[in-house]
């Protein structure tokens, strides 16, 4: 049991099992620690024997990375918060009215968001009629027709678009999109479709059609991408399954790939749409800043976006500033949920996903 | 026949669709070199804008101000960022609490950048009485947080769990662990995204118009406003001078220019590290 | 030189599966010790008690006595400084990626904060020579990533990254499971070379590999232990008919 009656086994090297003490035998503890006491510290055990436990560190770090953590929360809390306080003017004088009345007029202090909230919705909505069929397009090209080199740098131009900042986007409608609107497009839409009474009235080209075209430009990138991450995620098992009951590719992508992602394909679609509500330098360098609700496309409009970024500096008295913090607010919280759901439908679909391969 | 027939009408569909979206993306590109490579020149770089009438002037001060700017808020908006980030893959496993601040993650991400100005107004500016550029760093900062969590977050997810495993039964500590072992090799990852998240912001116009608020002067004091590229293209788009308009042209080209060298180096640098990680 | 285990009552959970129950068991200084059972036996995590490395999983809980000498692992001490006495090799080798095979070697000196170069160069020779790596790689130490490496020679140089911490305990969860027959008895040799200076456990599921390296042997089934005894005693004639069921291939 004692060190001394180990140290020829250690040296015969016997490949036999020698045998040795049974379970639990009561000395054996005392003993092997005594020998491990026998033995001298070598410089790194006793270096590492000193270090100390590092619970403090450990501690502290797991703190501090959750306080960053939580810091997430504390920035959307502290938005709301700070858009509350500082909208209670007009929350307290106008109450929920405030989003049904069609007023703005600073000079007599009488604030409504009806038409800021009809330029949003309609400038989004026809945006993503324009950008949807297009997007779609795009990623079942990219995942299911492309030939394999052309993918990767087709992707990286759609993704381009994704990084070119919103005011360049705007200069470029400004100098570009607004006289072609103005002089071929505008014209264009008059004789063909002037009978629905959508193209009405002067054009100048800025206005709704305008500002939708160029939002439809900026959020097709993140529905294509995220379209295409959504299809990648259907396994090929999938498509196989389909193609060998002698379906054609259209047929394979319809039943397939399509109907397994719907649910992450609208919330792809949610997430475009809250990125238009949103938007607002391109649109206000277009869309004409008139408070106006008219059923012409090429109608001047504004948004709540819009609004903010073209009067918020020059809005003098308290009630006319509390009025256009109230408009981010709704704007704040309408983006909070409709992100919401699409991230939550986004979620649900990629979630158990196998790892993407690109 | 008809199913055929409508499988390649459908393929015809989808490649239209293709080059639909690329056609902007070139018709923009196009017209950023074609306006903005003529109006470009050396007194661009070197010069603060002439008052108007006067031709000539350059956005010295605009390129440098937002440099200022997009620095402040890298120093607040990229340890965040990454802390969180950390905190989602080290610490939150399955915990509650992590997928609440996931979710928040992104939802923050799709807050209009315009409604993060109006409340850096009413937080800093108000306060302080002044625009600043202080106010435009917090600003842009609060943009970057969400992005580089998520990024960070999937990256380590990325990090084998058995080279955690090796470091902690090797009685490294686990703050030591998170450092030296799983960040140090989702690196190559998190920086790509702290770039993106960088290109992102500095193109950003609207969280600046009530924070940073643009100066036509040179300006280094984080108290006073200060002039930025983005904000200054704003102001020269919409102005009637046609000078102006050269202006903006040749700024919109150094922004898109600067945006895009930095995404492609990045990812240039992100395959490589990807490379010599895998193997 | 190692220390012996004395393992007293110990239990384990992951989530609300029992995958330990009662263990009670004498790990001798200085020996090999082998346990074998078939996969889900609660082998593995058995080992991972004995640093604590169990305990990493959030949804993982164990209670009972681990004694590594006179020091008890689960109230003497923390985690950390356990596992700094205790080496661990896993069932795959996991080289750090973005480390040379120098510091790999020396990352459990190098993270915990050792500076001394001079230790550290000595450290890298002595422990690359006790896991028989030396040769191969001396000349690009710093030049090579550790996962350049091939299979084999990751595992290898996994066990000097253990060994050069310089513990008492070393731990090894089916170390050559993920290798090649080659690799698998150049390890093998190792364990036989190391044991004289190490308590040495190793997790296995090769019997034959058990009966080459160890002195005795522990046959676990289904989170608990069946039978403990010198390997000559379990292979030839085992106490309990379960462990002469599993050794005969008559199940698992």
């Amino acid at each position: 049991m004692s060190s001394t009656r180990m140290t020829p086994e250690r040296e015969s090297r016997s490949p036999l099992p020698v045998p040795s003490p049974l379970p639990n035998a009561p000395a054996a503890s005392s003993t092997d620690a005594a020998s491990g006491a026998d033995a001298s510290l070598s410089p790194i055990r006793d270096f590492l024997s000193k270090r100390g436990s590092g619970r403090l560190a450990d501690n502290s770090f797991a703190a501090v990375m959750l306080l960053c953590a939580c810091s997430i929360f504390a920035i959307v809390i502290f938005i709301f918060g700070i858009l509350v306080v500082h909208s209670r003017l007009s929350l307290m004088q106008f109450g929920w009215k405030f989003f049904t009345r069609q007023a703005w007029d600073p000079v007599s202090g009488d604030f409504g968001a009806l038409p800021f909230i009809y330029g949003t919705i309609a400038t989004s909505l026809l945006a993503l009629c324009m950008a949807v069929p297009l997007a779609l397009g795009v990623a079942v090209f990219l995942t299911e027709l492309c030939p394999r080199p052309l993918r990767a740098p087709i992707s990286f131009l759609t993704e381009l678009l994704a990084a070119i900042p919103s005011v360049v986007y705007g200069l470029w409608a400004v100098f570009v999109l607004v006289p072609l609107m103005r002089d071929v497009i505008g014209p264009f839409l008059y004789k063909t479709l002037g009978w629905t009474g959508f193209f009405e009235g002067p054009n100048f080209g800025v206005g709704l059609l305008t500002a939708s075209m160029i939002l439809a430009i900026m959020i097709l990138p993140i529905i294509s991408s995220l379209t295409r991450d959504i299809m990648n995620a259907v396994p090929n098992s999938q498509r196989e399954a389909v193609l060998a009951l002698g379906a054609t590719r259209w047929e394979m992508i319809r039943i397939g790939v399509l109907r397994n992602s719907r649910i992450g394909i609208v919330g792809a679609v949610m997430l475009g749409l809250g990125r238009a509500l949103g938007e607002t330098m391109a649109v206000t360098m277009v869309i004409g800043n008139h408070p106006d609700i008219s059923k012409s496309l090429f109608a001047p409009g504004y948004t709540l976006a819009s609004v903010i970024a073209n009067e918020f500096s020059e809005a003098t008295g308290d009630l006319y500033l509390s009025a256009l913090i109230e408009i981010g607010l709704a704007l704040f919280l309408v983006t909070i949920v409709v992100n919401a759901i699409a991230r939550l439908m986004v979620w649900a679909v990629t979630r158990n996903a196998p790892a993407r391969v690109n | 026949m008809m199913r055929t027939a409508i499988n390649y009408l459908v393929s015809g569909l989808c490649i239209l669709a293709t080059v639909l979206v690329i056609l902007p993306l070139i018709a923009i590109l196009f017209y950023l070199i074609y306006k903005g490579a003529s109006s470009l020149n050396f007194a661009f770089f070197t010069r603060i804008p002439a008052p108007v009438g006067e031709s000539g002037g350059g956005m010295a001060n605009s390129i440098v101000g937002s440099g200022i700017i997009l620095f402040l808020a890298s120093l607040m908006g990229i340890p965040i960022g990454i802390a969180a980030g950390v905190y989602l893959a080290e610490f939150g496993r399955g915990k509650a609490l992590a997928t609440a601040v996931r979710f928040t993650a992104d939802v923050l991400n799709g807050v209009p950048s315009i409604v993060m100005g109006i409340a850096i107004y009413s937080l800093i500016v108000m306060q302080q009485k002044h625009f600043s550029a202080l106010a435009g760093g917090v600003a842009l900062a609060i943009m970057m947080v969400p992005t580089i969590t998520r990024t960070t977050e999937e990256m380590l997810a990325t990090v084998p769990h058995a080279i955690r495993e090796a470091a902690l039964g090797l009685g490294v500590p686990k703050w030591r662990t998170a450092i030296s072992v799983s960040l140090r090799t989702a690196s190559p990852g998190i920086i790509t995204g702290c770039m993106l998240a960088f290109a992102r912001v500095a193109g950003e116009t609207a969280p600046l118009l009530f924070t940073a608020f643009g100066n036509q002067f040179w300006s280094f004091k984080l108290s006073e406003p200060i002039a930025a590229l983005p904000l200054q293209i704003y102001v020269y788009a919409i102005s009637p001078y046609d000078e102006w308009h050269r202006l903006a042209w040749a700024g919109s080209l150094v922004l898109i220019v600067l945006i895009m060298v930095s995404v492609t180096l990045v990812r240039i640098f992100a395959n490589r590290g990807a490379l010599k990680g895998g193997s | 030189m190692g220390v012996g285990i004395l393992v007293e009552d110990l239990n384990a959970w992951y989530g609300t599966t029992h995958t330990l129950q009662d263990i009670n068991l004498h790990i001798p200084a200085n020996h090999a010790t082998a346990l074998i059972g078939p996969s889900g036996c609660g082998k593995s995590t058995f080992v991972r008690c004995l640093n604590r490395m169990h305990e990493t999983n959030p949804i993982a809980r164990a209670t009972g006595t681990v004694k590594m000498g006179d020091v008890d692992i689960y109230s003497d001490a923390s985690p950390v400084e356990i596992r700094r006495r205790v080496g661990m090799v896993f069932q795959r080798p996991n080289p750090f990626p973005t480390m040379s095979i120098y510091d790999n070697v020396v990352s459990g000196l190098k993270l915990n904060g050792f500076r001394n170069r001079r230790i550290l160069d000595e450290t890298v020779e002595r422990s690359l020579k006790q896991a028989a790596l030396w040769e191969e790689v001396k000349d690009d130490l710093k030049k090579k990533s550790g996962a350049s490496l091939s299979g084999g020679q990751q595992q290898r140089m996994c066990i000097a990254r253990a060994l050069a911490v310089d513990p008492e305990v070393l731990l090894m969860d089916e170390p050559a499971s993920a290798l090649d027959p080659v690799s698998t008895s150049k390890i093998e040799d190792l364990i036989f070379q190391l044991k004289s200076q190490y308590t040495i456990v190793i997790v296995t599921h090769n019997m034959q590999q058990a009966a080459r390296v160890a002195e005795n042997t522990g046959f676990f089934l289904n989170g608990k232990m069946v039978e403990f005894d010198s390997t000559h005693k379990i292979f030839t004639n085992p106490r309990d008919k379960r462990t002469e069921d599993y050794i005969t291939g008559r199940f698992g």
